[in-house]
């Protein structure tokens, strides 16, 4: 299996992820935004940080980077598009997925373990995968997702939420959701689940010395999926 | 611009140092010239009141690879790795500016490191704010979380251990410091030697603006009722330039293009060059035309002083223009070829063709002043008289759930959870530990770093103050399982000019210096701020002390939580109720008096080695070193992070109860050990002469002081975290 991983200025997951693909088996190459052509991919990751400063709004500048126009043919043809973290706020940036991510809640920088639930298994993220309720660390300064009326219908009507903000149990509730996001959302895909958002960070959990190791299972099951 | 005496006081400088300035040039300075003495001679960059004592730290050691002197410290930590790190000030800006002046000094600290070549691998800080109930400290407090966060998660360095304390004697100097650790290969280390002549001398990241002029002198100065007016003084951040920067140093770095390299930290281009000069015995000359300017009609003497922020100053090799200049363009940055070096030995600057500056560089270093103030010595206080009958009336219970919620003991997870403190993905243990832990990146080793101070203690007797932070950041180290290596130190004191002020410093000084002596772990690095004062209140005497060491395997390092019920639990280091300065007799009897507890460094020093071997020998399940609120604290902590509880087992030795659960007695630990194991650890103790008592045992939901005294692990956890949530949201 082939990944890319963009890096963008300011991207600061980028070596993270590629050592998370790597670990699980993916054959990945680091491809540089100011790069035209993707190299062949099974999967193309856009990875957090803080691509350019952040400055304007979180994700735009990065969405027109020449790049993205390869990312985006090769999302319109299919192929499998993964954003974590300010990689999901270029997706939303950039129109492959619908909504935005305003600033958190109370306004703070949250970084700390969470559990969120999968909501819909139909698709080679989540197929097969021996778990419900994942944890996962979050750590994003605007992860409070939002969207007009009529997109959040579309979006329930398709099933195109990934991922809820949840408690252990797979609970949804106020509670448990740490941004303030529309109806807890911590990721979502678009119409036809090719392409993937979500603020946690499964590579940050890929370890038992680290926060955890439910990471692994998202890449073991997301390999096998693609394979 | 007429220079005169009056002008050079305007500047800072005393009348007999504009005198000598005058007989060292052998006329009178112009205005570039005076400024840029200004900027080398103020405290902040020339150490001239405490160089004289500095001297006298221990600064070598079998694994210190670099000293003091440079822009960091580097020590060796096998393999053919090597971990650059220091702790630096900030205090004065982020009083006036507190999100700018936080976060400018997490940038600040971060290019001290990559300056040498090192990827930045953690960052800590230790904060100090005012008394919680002064008007301006929850504003100070969250500007300053905000600017540390904002600046390094955008960098993506994990921040992964610090300390927030707070005291009235900060109601109008805050202090910030911020460390960072980077790591290198030991052969691909940077330094700002210059060597070589008619090598070009290259200018690259930001472009030079009007912020900052004059910071640090406005460092070098105590606050007044014009605080305010200092604003345009603190420079303002860019992280995201800063993490350009690092990425396009590091790839030139892995050529050889570079013979020197230096950032423009406090008086920016002043400094930088002249400091390359200096170490190399050489001279410069740059043309102030070529500088990137952010402001129209710039002048030589703003563009000397700017200290804009993420800039940085390289000697090349000649003829790698090219390769250097490709590597900035594509990440975007300024790149500019100003000056060269010469045999002038001389600083000579030069702006629309006219020489503005010519000034020889041993009359700005070797010849700056230097004073050996006066100072006055810190007698022995007394020791406190303390009525026992008292206690009678006391409850353990009410004292605890006090105690923990105190401001400088409650959890602080309200402030690292703001921190990104798990990007790189080698965060082993995470703020709210004894010690922060990364991994060093794709091998078995990890790295601890602990920031320590105790104001308290140092501002009661200096000497055993210093002594004490030294020592305890030795036990946080030695409580996650890892060696000890060495120190950086950022020294907090109030004004060198009042004799007290001075004693203070040269006490923690001398008793730091002891500490780390004796017990091998040198100094390599540091800073010093003095001027914490406002008209004339100085702080309490504040050093910090960031130290750091080595886990071999990072699957022993040890944690502080819990982790099976049955385990014991023994306190080793001898306990003998010691209340003089403890938060028990200042918080519960209002008694602020009396000397703070001894430090046998004898004990230290054994007490920690011999624990290093029982987890070398994986006896030890969980570790906590005994501080601030005694055993009581220290064991409520262990339960909270394990969520398990702890049964008491009364003492076999004559000792009043507060005086054992409260006493801040020094050199003491806290280990979880199975059944099993407790002959063969017990054992190791007895054999090394370590003094040891049975404490209790662990249990599954609540702490068992006494027959009478019983508190539900719950409960524990609500006194412990709920006060710094509350109280920022009120």
């Amino acid at each position: 299996m082939h990944s890319s991983v963009i890096t963008f200025p300011g991207s600061n997951c980028d070596r993270d992820m590629d050592v998370a693909l790597k670990k699980f088996g993916f054959k990945n190459k680091m491809v540089w935004h100011d790069d035209v052509e993707l190299p062949k991919s099974d999967l193309v990751v856009l990875p957090g940080g803080f691509s350019y400063g952040d400055y304007l709004r979180c994700g735009s500048m990065a969405s027109k980077s020449k790049i993205m126009k390869s990312v985006l043919n090769f999302a319109q043809g299919g192929g499998k598009v993964m954003g974590i973290c300010n990689g999901f706020q270029i997706l939303v940036e950039s129109g492959l997925l619908p909504g935005v991510l305003l600033r958190n809640k109370y306004l703070e920088f949250i970084c700390k373990n969470v559990f969120v639930k999968a909501n819909n298994k139909d698709n080679s993220y989540f197929k097969d995968d021996k778990k419900d309720v994942y944890e996962f660390h979050i750590a994003h300064n605007e992860g409070n997702y939002f969207c007009s009326n009529e997109q959040i219908r579309e979006i329930n009507d398709n099933s195109q939420i990934a991922l809820f903000y949840s408690d252990e149990n797979g609970i949804v509730n106020e509670q448990s959701n740490p941004n303030g996001s529309l109806q807890n959302i911590a990721g979502i895909f678009n119409k036809q689940k090719n392409v993937l958002g979500m603020m946690p960070h499964p590579e940050r959990m890929i370890d038992p010395a680290l926060s955890g190791e439910d990471g692994s299972i998202f890449f073991e099951n997301l390999i096998n999926n693609l394979k | 611009m007429i220079v005169n005496e009056q002008l050079a006081i305007d500047h800072g400088l005393k009348k007999d140092e504009y005198k000598k300035i005058c007989d060292l040039l052998k006329r009178v300075p112009n205005i570039t010239e005076l400024g840029i003495f200004s900027a080398m001679w103020n405290e902040h960059c020339s150490y001239k009141s405490s160089r004289f004592h500095l001297k006298n730290l221990p600064t070598k050691g079998k694994n210190v690879i670099q000293g003091p002197g440079e822009n960091a410290g580097v020590v060796d930590i096998g393999d053919g790795d090597a971990i650059v790190f220091k702790i630096e000030s900030h205090n004065h800006p982020s009083f006036i500016e507190p999100y700018q002046g936080a976060a400018t000094g997490v940038g600040g600290i971060m290019r001290d490191v990559f300056t040498m070549g090192a990827r930045p691998i953690a960052n800590l800080n230790s904060i100090h704010f005012g008394s919680p109930q002064h008007k301006k400290t929850k504003n100070l407090l969250r500007g300053v979380v905000h600017g540390i966060g904002g600046y390094g998660n955008c960098m993506g360095v994990p921040t992964i251990a610090g300390q927030t304390s707070f005291d009235e004697s900060y109601n109008g100097n805050i202090l910030v410091n911020a460390m960072t650790l980077g790591l290198v290969k030991k052969g691909k280390i940077f330094y700002s030697k210059a060597a070589g002549l008619n090598k070009p001398v290259i200018y690259v990241g930001s472009k030079t603006g009007r912020d900052g002029i004059h910071g640090a002198s406005m460092a070098s100065a105590s606050f007044d009722d014009k605080i305010e007016e200092k604003k345009p003084t603190v420079q303002v951040g860019d992280p995201f330039t800063e993490k350009l920067l690092l990425e396009a140093c590091l790839e030139l770095m892995a050529g050889d293009s570079i013979i020197a390299i230096q950032d423009m930290g406090a008086a920016g281009l002043t400094s930088s060059s002249i400091e390359m000069a200096s170490k190399g015995n050489l001279g410069i000359e740059i043309n102030l035309n070529k500088v990137p300017c952010r402001e129209a009609n710039m002048t030589p003497y703003e563009i000397m002083l700017s200290e804009s922020q993420e800039r940085m100053l390289i000697v090349l090799e000649s003829g790698k223009e090219e390769i250097a200049k490709k590597i900035f363009d594509k990440w975007n940055l300024d790149f500019a070829i100003i000056g060269k070096t010469t045999k002038s030995k001389k600083i000579e600057l030069y702006f629309d063709k006219e020489k503005v500056a010519d000034i020889p560089v041993d009359t700005l270093v070797e010849n700056s002043p230097m004073y050996d103030r006066k100072w006055k010595k810190t007698k022995l206080p007394k020791r406190i008289k303390i009525n026992k009958e008292l206690f009678k009336t006391l409850k353990v219970k009410n004292i605890l759930n006090k105690i923990l919620s105190n401001p400088n003991i409650c959890s602080k997870e309200w402030i690292w959870q703001q921190y990104d403190h798990t990007v790189m993905g080698d965060t082993i243990q995470k703020p709210g530990g004894d010690a922060g832990v990364v991994r060093v990146h794709a091998t078995n080793k990890a790295v601890a770093a602990s920031v320590d101070s105790s104001a308290i203690y140092c501002w009661a007797h200096p000497l055993s103050g210093g002594k004490q932070i030294v020592c305890e950041s030795w036990r946080n180290l030695i409580s996650v399982g890892a060696k000890p290596i060495a120190i950086t130190n950022c020294l907090n004191f109030g004004s060198p000019e009042n004799e007290e002020n001075m004693g203070e410093f040269v006490e923690c000084v001398q008793g730091l210096g002891e500490a780390s002596a004796y017990l091998e772990f040198p100094v390599v690095s540091g800073n010093v701020s003095f001027y914490n004062q406002t008209k004339d209140i100085g702080i309490k005497p504040t050093p910090a002390i960031g130290g750091i060491g080595l886990i071999k395997d990072y699957k022993n390092m040890v944690t502080m939580d819990l982790k099976e019920t049955d385990n014991i639990l023994l306190v080793v280091g001898k306990t003998e109720g010691y209340l003089d300065q403890s938060l028990f007799a200042r918080d519960i009897l209002n008694e602020k008096n009396g000397p703070p507890p001894e430090i046998n460094l004898f004990n230290e020093k054994n007490n920690g080695e011999t624990i290093l071997k029982l987890i070398d020998k994986k006896f030890i399940k969980s570790a906590h070193d005994v501080s601030l609120g005694g055993i009581i604290i220290a064991l409520s902590k262990m339960c909270i992070k394990g969520k398990k509880g702890v049964t008491l087992k009364k003492p076999n030795y004559l000792i009043n109860q507060i005086e054992y659960l409260f006493g801040e007695d020094q050199g003491r630990y806290i280990v979880e050990i199975s059944k099993v194991d407790l002959k063969s650890a017990t054992k190791i103790l007895q054999d090394n002469s370590v003094h040891f008592d049975e404490l209790g045992s662990v249990n599954d939901n609540n702490l068992i002081i006494d027959d009478k005294t019983k508190v539900s692990i719950d409960d524990l956890i609500k006194s412990h975290t709920n006060w710094l949530p509350n109280y920022m949201d009120n």
